[in-house]
């Protein structure tokens, strides 16, 4: 399985990624600037955390009109995996490839603590290798991970099994829809998502509960 | 041709910095604010003299960048 990171300027978390990518997968994978027209071929699409562009505008509205997102468009709609976690979340959804949006934080903070997350949809290529309904630790660090939808989108979304990740045992952190932590499109090939799985995935990080979503999505051995 | 653009929060949709920019007006001791929503204004200049053309551009602009309109409405007024 050949992974791939987009890289948008101002994003921090892609490092984390590039490393958790390593470490689970044992090979590298590759990145691909914001700039470029064209991918290498790849069976996860990865768009990491951060500020890309300062959040000017709204956050991940810059980076979402950038080239190379034509291209992740192109592979998503062909059923390739696409995963965006926080600031990769939000740049998905301001892609369209996702529904909804990501809206300040209730509490108007950035908020960096662990959450628990609910395996809401355990029958998903990004959440096969969890149990269903299981609760896993997972750190969040955000000021925009509010999700929002219209009622009709969220209705479609619960109905669908849309819903991948909730955060669980009244641990929401920005005041959310339904605690709403990660959603995904009606095929289940594009996952976004606010919590940092990508954190906890080795003794060293104090938990591995962010494991099994790499595992899943790489087709791996958890 | 000049333009301003208003982008507003659509109605229901939450609006945690206007609520706290509601509570610091009530904490200054501005009494009867029943809400406060807050939006962001874009002035742009295009080229042209068309006020048609440049109302279609920048509706365009709108819907394809300066406006979120899964939670956001916009309004474009032509300034001269």
């Amino acid at each position: 399985m050949k992974a791939a990171v987009i890289i948008f300027p101002g994003l921090n978390r892609d490092r984390d990624m590039v490393a958790a990518l390593t470490k689970i997968s044992g090979r590298a994978p590759a990145t691909v600037w914001h700039g470029e027209r064209d991918l290498p071929e790849a069976d996860l699409i990865v768009i990491p955390g951060g500020f890309s562009y300062g959040d000017y505008l709204r956050c991940g509205a810059i980076a979402a009109r950038s080239p190379i997102m034509d291209a992740v468009r192109e592979r998503a709609a062909d059923g390739v995996k696409v995963l965006g976690v926080c600031n990769g979340f939000q740049i998905l959804t301001e892609a369209g490839l996702l529904p909804g949006a990501l809206m300040r934080n209730t509490s108007l903070k950035f908020v960096c603590r662990e959450v628990k997350l609910q395996v809401t949809n355990a029958d998903t290529p990004f959440t096969r290798l969890y149990e269903q309904d299981q609760v896993v630790r997972c750190p969040v660090a955000h000021h925009d991970g509010n999700y929002f939808a219209d009622p009709q989108t969220i209705a479609r979304l619960e109905g669908n099994g849309q819903v991948a990740f909730r955060y669980a045992e009244g641990t929401n952190p920005n005041g959310s829809i339904n605690d709403i932590a990660g959603i995904l499109n009606e095929n289940k090939n594009v996952l976004g998502l606010m919590p940092h799985p990508e954190n906890l995935i080795e003794p060293a990080h104090g938990g591995n509960d962010g494991r099994a979503l790499f595992a899943s999505a790489l087709d791996l051995v958890a | 041709m000049k333009a301003r653009v208003t982008v507003t929060l659509k109605a229901g949709v939450l609006d945690p910095q206007g609520q706290a920019i509601e509570g610091s007006l009530a904490s200054l001791g501005f009494a009867g604010v029943a809400s406060v929503r807050q939006g962001k204004v874009f002035d742009i200049e295009v080229d042209g003299t068309e006020e048609s053309d440049a109302r279609s551009q920048i509706n365009n602009m709108c819907e394809r960048l300066l406006a979120n309109t899964v939670i956001e409405n916009y309004a474009v007024e032509i300034l001269d």
